[in-house]
């Protein structure tokens, strides 16, 4: 297998950029740095993510940003083979994997596992995170990914 | 209606559909109409059915943003007046039982008294479900998402059915159990765009991934076309020429935080019907085994298994043991499902389709009539929120 490639999949998909309003603007902020962010409500302790004004659990608003391990467990996967975008396009199989993080309230996020595209993948199995770059990219971003320890 | 008092909150035979009318069912960009034309020509059909005046409808309802507006529609259709003009919110085909209710609601609260409810949808003019193009950034749920390759419904959807098929032990030959069900009553539809087509279970086998776990025929069609129906009060369901089909039961929504983002909802592995289901089951006043004929949505087939357990058809272990072909196949099945074909081999009309053929059931006109058919079940898309359900049913079931 060659050298992994800095990204998992191709240029030309949708790039993330926090909404207008700047809700999820501490988020995208803490990728760029290599940090991962997720709301903790400063009043209850309760985790949120995705992001929210508010806490849903005591209706605090703004859950403060609070700096969390990038580690988790499978909880749920999928090998994609179907390019539904153009930049896929004769890309072939990749995997997006759903992680939870224990340390983190069980909150859960999207992001690709890398490695071998056909790997068999198991649900509750560890994973760490890998930050992916794209300084280069207009706007420039940065993606959380994850691979097997 | 035994038992209930004129003052109960529901909708239980309060209204009828008389009317069901559809356009041509073409794949997606295959219309040679206009979106908006095909609204109008699927709400006319659904008039001449019914032997109504146009003129007369006073209410339109849709979902998922139905891009052909009610108050264009009145105009066009040179209706006498507008009343109620109803719109689902979100929810992709989790809206099309919705609709119907929120028709129903409003002629039970006397907002108007004869309601079209539709769904028109011209993929080939207005750009496809399946694809995700044209976008250069993005915020808020998609962030979380696309650039992971997150695109479109079935990968959007495909790892909470990975998930509920991991908890419950359900194999895949469930899902195909599903798609050959839907193939094998879209040969006896001639309205059907896979009509003609027939699958089994080695084309199955051995079709493409699109996502795993989701082969090619465990995803839905995509089409152009529009389908409507007219809802009325009971009191004046007598006066059409159809067998009315009464509205038995409906309920929408979805559980506690189902809509967190980046799927973050507590209970993920669902098709939205956990809260749903009982209070469809309560309105109606019936059981699971009271329903004769189930319509289940099918974005995927996955989502059907979840849908049809949530709705106590079986107990997520039993999947393996009750999803057969057998079982869900007219007209003798245990449960015949999706009798027209459905969203997978009839026409992705999303979901529309199949509450008019739940009307079928109830009236005796499916080209795969169900052996009891007087209670006759439509779930809508599974795994969105909010989603929705309703029970039509016969006379002799008021």
């Amino acid at each position: 297998m060659s050298k992994p490639s800095a990204r998992y999949l191709p240029a030309g998909l949708p790039i993330p950029v926090a909404e207008p309003d700047g809700l999820s603007a501490p988020y995208w902020q803490g990728l760029r740095q290599g940090k991962l962010l997720v709301q903790r409500c400063g009043h209850c302790n309760t985790w949120q993510f995705g992001p929210e004004w508010l806490c849903h659990r005591c209706h605090a608003f703004d859950p403060a940003w609070t700096e969390v391990a990038p580690r988790g467990r499978i909880f749920s996967w999928e090998r994609a083979w179907h390019p539904s975008h153009a930049a896929l396009k004769g890309h072939g199989p990749y995997i997006a994997v759903l992680v939870e993080l224990p340390q983190a309230g069980g909150v859960r996020m999207v992001g690709n596992l890398l490695g071998d595209p056909e790997q068999a993948v198991a649900i509750g199995a560890d994973v760490e995170g890998v930050f992916e770059h794209h300084l280069e990219s207009d706007p420039p971003y940065s993606l959380l990914q994850w691979r097997r320890p | 209606m035994t038992g209930r008092g004129r003052d109960e909150r529901t909708l239980r035979g309060r209204v009828a559909v008389i009317g069901i009318g559809e356009t041509e069912y073409y794949r997606h960009g295959g219309s040679p109409d206009p979106e908006f034309k095909l609204a109008l020509k699927a709400i006319l059909a659904a008039c001449e059915d019914a032997g109504l005046d146009p003129r007369e409808i006073d209410g339109f309802s849709s979902y998922s943003d139905d891009r052909s507006e009610a108050s264009r529609l009145a105009a066009a259709l040179g209706t006498h007046r507008l009343r109620a003009a109803t719109m689902q919110w979100g929810g992709g085909g989790g809206g099309c039982c919705a609709a119907v209710a929120n028709a129903a609601a409003a002629i039970v609260a006397g907002l108007a008294d004869c309601v079209v409810v539709f769904r028109s949808l011209a993929q080939g003019q207005y750009g496809r479900f399946g694809q995700a193009g044209g976008i250069h950034t993005v915020s808020g749920e998609r962030s979380y998402l696309m650039p992971y390759g997150v695109l479109a419904p079935p990968q959007r959807f495909a790892m909470r059915v990975q998930r509920y098929m991991h908890e419950h032990g359900v194999r895949q030959e469930a899902l195909r159990a599903i798609a050959l069900a839907s193939y094998h009553h879209a040969q006896a539809n001639p309205r059907a765009v896979m009509h003609g087509k027939p699958l089994d279970v080695e084309k199955y086998d051995a079709s493409r991934w699109i996502v795993e776990p989701f082969h090619l025929y465990d995803c839905c069609m995509e089409n152009d076309g529009a389908a409507a129906l007219v809802l009325v009060s009971a009191e004046r369901a007598a006066e059409f020429r159809n067998k009315p089909a009464y509205l038995l039961g409906a309920a929408f929504g979805s559980g506690h935080r189902a809509a967190a983002t980046a799927h973050n909802a507590p209970l993920y592995a669902t098709a939205s019907f956990d809260t749903v289901a009982p209070d469809l089951y309560r309105m109606a006043g019936v059981g699971p085994s009271d329903v004769g004929v189930v319509q289940a949505y099918e974005n995927f087939t996955g989502g059907v298994v979840m849908a049809l357990a949530e709705h106590g058809f079986f107990k997520p272990e039993e999947a393996n043991d009750f999803l057969t072909v057998e079982n869900l196949i007219a007209p003798s099945g245990r449960l015949p499902l999706n009798t027209s074909g459905g969203n997978l081999a009839e026409c992705y009309m999303h979901g529309f389709e199949l509450v008019l053929e739940a009307v079928r059931q109830v009236r005796g006109t499916s080209t795969n009539p169900a052996r009891r058919s007087d209670v006759a079940m439509v779930i809508g898309g599974p795994m969105v929120s909010p989603a929705s359900d309703l029970i039509l049913g016969s006379e002799a079931t008021l």
